[in-house]
C-alpha cells in the first residue's frame, strides 16, 4: 500500500482532514483524563481497611450525662457483651469512614509542631478491648495493657493522659522512614508525647480531611478509660449474626437509658454511604466517555461517507484499471489510520497538558504513562471501526461507474 | 427571503434524515451535558442574599504568630475570629450593622410528653444578625442589644420547629428547654419566630458545615452561649498553649464568624483602614506579630470565592462537559461541511441564477441554526434528565440542581450559538464554490 497518493488526496481536503484530526485529538485528551479519574475513584472505593469490616457494627449514643459517663459506658458495654453472638465490644471516640473526626498535627520532636510538613493525623481512642472489637491486625510490638487503659483519662485538651500509642504502618513510614517505629516518640505540641508500642496494618481515617488519598491511613490509636465523648460502641460478631446482633444491641441500649438517642449501623453500610458520591461520579464519567466516543465515531462515519460519495468516479476508474476491492478498502482504512495517528499524537500532548493543569489546580495525580498508548489504541480501533462501513461501500463501487458521465 | 431559506433548509434536512438526526443528536448531547454542569455551577455560585449581598462584608484579621506554618490540609485558623477580636470589632461599631456568630448543636427537651428529646442545630449570634441579613419574622422579633449585654435567656425559633413544639399555640412567650447533650437544660423564653429561612449557600457558616443543606432552627445570644459554655459546632482552631475549659474567650483560639454591613464603597474603604489600624494597635500591644496590612475586608461574593464553596468534583465535571461540547461542535462542523459541499452543484445553479455569495451564506446559516434549535430542544430534555439524576445523588448540593427560566432560555441560546458557530466555516466554504467549474460537470 502506497501512502503517497493518500497524502496527495488529503491535501485536496485539508479542512475536513484537519477536522477529523482535531476531533480525534480532543476525544483522546478528554478520554485519557476521564479514564484516569475513573480509575482513581475506583481504587478509592476499594481502598483496603485492616479491620473486620464484615463483622463490625457501630452504635452511636447521644445524650449520656458527662458526670455519670464513666459508669454508664462500662455498664452499656457489659450489657452488649452479654448479647448472644457478640465476640467483643468497646467504646471508641470515632470510627473509620464515620466523617466525624478528631485530628491533630504531630511531630517527631518537641519543636516540630510548627514545621511546615508536620502531618495532620486522626487520633483514635478506645477503651479496653478496642483492638479486638474492631479487628485490627498487629504487625509489630503489642497493644495496650489493662493498666494503660485504666490509667489513661481524657484530659481537658481532649488528649488522654497515657504515654503509649499504636500507629498505622503508613504513619510509621511517614514519621520514621526506613526505621522501626517501636520505642520512638510522637509529639503533640511541646508538652505531650507518646511512645510507640505497636504498629498495625493500615486502618482508614474517619474522612479524608482535605488531605487526599495519600493521607488516608495516617492515624494513631490511644488507650482511654470511659469518659463523655468516647461514645461510639463498636460491636463485633460473626458476619452472619451481625444484623441480628445490631438490632438486639440497639434495643438493649434503648431499654437501658431511655433518654439517650441511639443510632446503629453495620460497618458495610457506613462504607457504602461514605463512597456513594464516588460511585455515582464513576457512573457519570463512564457515561460521558461512552457518549463522547459515540459522537466521535458518528463524525468519522459522516465525513468518510461524504468522501466516498465524492470519489465514486475515481474509485470506479481505479477499479477499471485493475484495483481489487481489497485495494479500495485498504485505501480508506490506511487513510483513516494516518488521520487517527496524527490526532492521537496531538491528543496525547493535549492530554498531558490538561493533566498538568489539573494537577496544579485540583488534587489530581500525574497521569501514568500507559494511559496514553492505551487511549491511542482505543481511538485507532474506534476509527477503523467507524470507517469500515463507508469503506465497504466504497469497495462495492462497480468499475462501470468510470465509463458513465463525462 | 427568510421564509424561503427556511423552506429550503427544511427540505434539505428532510433529504438526509440520518445525517440530520446524527447532527441533532450530537449537539443535543453536547448541550445537554454542558448545561447540566453549568446549571449546577450556576446554582452553587448564586447570590445567597440578592439585594443585600452587595453591602455585606467579612473582616479578616491575622493574629497568628510568625512561627505558624499553614499545613496544606487544614483550614486556615484566621478565617474565623477570636473572641477578643470579635468583641472589639463589635464594640467599635464602625459598620451600619455588625454581628458575631457561631454554629451550635443542642439537645432540646420538649415539654410535650409524647416527644423524645432531640438534637437541633442553630446559631449563637448578636442582635444585629436579624436586621443585617433581613431574616423574615412570622411572629415577635429578634432580641435587643440589652438582651445581649444582660445575657438574657431568650431564643428565636424557626417556624417548623415552633410548630413542632407548640402546634397552633402562639410560641412567643413560651419556654424552650435547651442544653448541652447530657447536661441539665436551661429554660429559654421564645421572643420571635422566623420563617424557615436558609440562604443557599449558607454563606455565614464556616467551612466545617454543609452550606447547601444546613439550616438554623434556633438562634440565641452569643453571650449566653459563652456564659453557659454551650456546645459549639464548627472549626475551632488554636495556636500556642491550649486553655482548657475557658477556650471560648481565649485570644489564641478562633471560632467566630463576623459580618458587617457597609452601605457605600467609601465606608467599606474606611472600614478596611480601620481593620489595618486595629491590627497595628494590636501589634503595638504585642498581641499580633504579623504585618498590620494582612488585615483584609472581603465582600460577600469575594468571601464565597475565598472559602471555595464549590466542590472540586463539580468544577472538574464542568470542564469535562465543556470538553465534551467541544468534541460535539467539531463533529457538527465536519458533518455540515460534508453536507454543504455535497450540494456544490445546487449552489452553482443558484449562483448562476444571480444569488450573491452573501445569500448562499445566509441560506446555509439558517440551515445550521435550524439544527441548533432542534439540538437545543433535545439538549434541554437531556439536561433535565441529567439534573434529575444529580438530584438522586447523595451530595450536599444535589437537591438544588434545578433550572430557572434564565437557564432554560440560556440552553436554547447556547445551542443556537454553538451550531451557528459550527456552521460558519462550512457556509463560508460553500459560498466560495466556483459556479462555472461545477456547472460544467453537471
Amino acid at each position: 500500500m502506497q501512502i503517497q497518493p493518500i497524502l496527495a488526496a488529503l491535501k485536496k481536503h485539508k479542512i475536513p482532514a484537519f477536522l477529523i484530526v482535531l476531533e480525534i485529538a480532543l476525544a483522546c485528551a478528554v478520554l485519557c483524563n476521564t479514564v484516569f479519574m475513573i480509575g482513581q475513584r475506583i481504587s478509592e472505593i476499594h481502598l483496603p481497611n485492616a479491620i473486620d469490616e464484615a463483622g463490625v457494627s457501630v452504635i452511636n449514643v447521644n445524650g449520656i450525662d458527662p458526670k455519670t459517663a464513666n459508669a454508664d459506658i462500662p455498664r452499656d458495654l457489659d450489657a452488649l457483651r452479654q448479647i448472644p453472638g457478640v465476640t467483643a465490644a468497646a467504646a471508641f471516640n470515632m470510627f473509620p469512614l464515620g466523617n466525624n473526626s478528631w485530628n491533630t498535627d504531630v511531630g517527631t520532636s518537641p519543636d516540630s509542631l510548627f514545621a511546615k510538613d508536620s502531618p495532620n493525623i486522626a487520633e483514635y481512642m478506645f477503651t479496653k478491648g478496642g483492638p479486638e472489637a474492631i479487628g485490627m491486625r498487629l504487625l509489630e510490638g503489642r497493644f495496650f495493657t489493662d493498666e494503660e487503659y485504666a490509667g489513661s483519662k481524657l484530659g481537658d485538651n481532649y488528649l488522654p493522659t497515657s504515654h503509649v500509642v499504636v500507629v498505622t504502618q503508613s504513619l510509621a513510614q511517614r514519621l520514621w522512614p526506613g526505621e522501626s517505629a517501636l520505642g520512638k516518640r510522637v509529639w503533640i505540641g511541646q508538652q505531650q508525647n507518646y511512645t510507640v508500642v505497636g504498629v498495625v496494618a493500615n486502618v482508614l481515617r474517619p474522612g479524608q480531611n482535605g488531605g487526599g488519598i495519600g493521607h488516608f491511613y495516617w492515624a494513631m490509636f490511644l488507650p482511654v478509660s470511659p469518659a463523655a465523648g468516647i461514645q461510639n460502641y463498636v460491636v463485633r460478631s460473626a458476619p452472619q449474626a451481625r444484623d441480628r446482633v445490631l438490632r438486639d444491641s440497639v434495643a438493649k441500649l434503648e431499654a437501658l437509658s431511655p433518654s439517650v438517642v441511639v443510632k446503629g449501623q453495620a460497618f458495610t453500610e457506613i462504607r457504602n454511604k461514605f463512597f456513594a458520591d464516588a460511585r455515582s461520579m464513576v457512573w457519570m464519567l463512564v457515561l460521558v466517555c461512552v457518549v463522547m466516543l459515540a459522537v466521535t465515531a458518528f463524525g468519522i462515519v459522516g465525513l468518510t461517507s461524504f468522501w466516498v460519495g465524492q470519489r465514486r468516479r475515481q474509485i470506479g476508474i481505479r477499479r477499471a484499471v485493475g484495483a481489487t476491492r481489497a485495494h479500495i478498502l485498504q485505501y480508506f482504512q490506511t487513510e483513516n489510520f494516518l488521520l487517527s495517528t496524527a490526532g492521537v499524537v496531538i491528543g496525547m500532548v493535549l492530554a498531558f497538558g490538561i493533566n498538568l493543569y489539573l494537577m496544579q489546580h485540583y488534587q489530581l495525580n500525574r497521569l501514568p504513562w500507559y494511559y496514553l498508548p492505551a487511549s491511542a489504541i482505543a481511538l485507532w480501533l474506534l476509527g477503523q471501526l467507524a470507517v469500515l462501513g463507508p469503506a465497504l461501500r466504497a469497495a462495492n463501487v462497480p468499475p462501470v461507474v468510470a465509463t458513465r458521465d463525462a | 427571503m427568510f421564509a424561503y431559506y427556511l423552506d429550503l433548509a427544511l427540505r434539505s434536512l428532510k433529504r438526509t434524515p440520518v445525517l440530520t438526526a446524527l447532527m441533532v443528536l450530537a449537539i443535543g448531547l453536547g448541550i445537554g451535558a454542558s448545561m447540566t454542569m453549568i446549571t449546577v455551577l450556576h446554582v452553587m455560585t448564586a447570590d445567597p442574599l440578592p439585594g443585600r449581598s452587595a453591602h455585606l462584608y467579612v473582616p479578616h484579621l491575622d493574629p497568628l504568630p510568625l512561627t505558624y506554618q499553614q499545613p496544606e490540609t487544614a483550614p486556615e485558623p484566621n478565617d474565623s475570629l477570636t473572641w477578643p477580636d470579635a468583641m472589639a470589632l463589635l464594640r467599635a461599631h464602625r459598620g451600619v450593622r455588625q454581628a458575631a456568630m457561631a454554629g451550635g448543636t443542642l439537645l432540646l427537651t420538649p415539654q410535650l410528653a409524647n416527644l423524645q428529646p432531640f438534637d437541633i442545630t442553630g446559631r449563637y449570634a448578636t442582635t444585629d444578625f436579624f436586621a443585617m441579613f433581613g431574616v423574615p419574622f412570622v411572629a415577635g422579633s429578634g432580641w435587643t442589644s440589652a438582651d445581649d449585654a444582660a445575657r438574657a435567656h431568650v431564643v428565636v425559633l424557626a417556624e417548623s420547629l415552633a410548630v413542632k413544639l407548640f402546634g397552633s399555640e402562639n410560641p412567643v412567650g413560651q419556654t424552650v428547654e435547651l442544653g448541652n447533650n447530657g447536661s441539665t437544660p436551661n429554660g429559654f423564653r421564645v421572643v420571635g419566630v422566623t420563617r424557615d429561612w436558609a440562604p443557599r449557600p449558607l454563606f455565614y457558616e464556616d467551612t466545617a458545615g454543609k452550606p447547601y443543606t444546613d439550616a438554623d432552627k434556633f438562634f440565641l445570644p452569643l453571650s449566653v452561649a459563652v456564659d453557659l459554655k454551650l456546645d459549639f459546632s464548627g472549626n475551632m482552631m488554636g495556636w500556642g498553649r491550649g486553655s482548657g475549659n475557658g477556650w471560648r474567650t481565649s485570644p489564641r483560639i478562633s471560632w467566630l464568624q463576623f459580618w458587617v454591613q457597609l452601605d457605600t464603597p467609601t465606608r467599606a474603604r474606611a472600614y478596611h483602614q480601620f481593620l489595618i489600624d486595629y491590627s497595628a494597635e494590636q501589634k503595638a500591644l504585642g498581641r499580633f506579630q504579623r504585618p498590620a496590612t494582612n488585615a483584609k475586608l472581603y465582600s460577600l461574593m469575594g468571601w464565597m470565592a475565598h472559602e471555595n464553596l464549590v466542590p472540586e468534583d463539580v468544577r472538574l465535571q464542568f470542564w469535562l462537559a465543556i470538553g465534551f461540547l467541544g468534541v460535539a461542535m467539531l463533529n457538527i462542523v465536519a458533518l455540515l461541511l460534508a453536507k454543504f459541499l455535497r450540494r456544490s452543484p445546487e449552489i452553482s445553479v443558484r449562483r448562476a441564477m444571480g444569488a450573491r455569495k452573501r445569500d448562499i451564506f445566509v441560506q446555509f446559516g439558517i440551515e445550521s441554526a435550524l439544527i441548533g434549535v432542534a439540538g437545543g430542544l433535545l439538549g434541554l430534555g437531556i439536561a433535565q434528565l441529567g439534573l434529575w439524576s444529580i438530584r438522586q445523588r447523595p451530595d450536599d448540593y444535589a437537591h438544588l440542581a434545578q433550572m430557572d427560566p434564565s437557564m432554560l432560555i440560556g440552553t436554547v441560546a447556547l445551542a443556537i450559538v454553538a451550531s451557528v458557530l459550527a456552521g460558519l466555516l462550512p457556509a463560508w466554504r460553500a459560498c466560495r464554490v466556483p459556479p462555472a467549474l461545477q456547472l460544467k460537470t453537471l
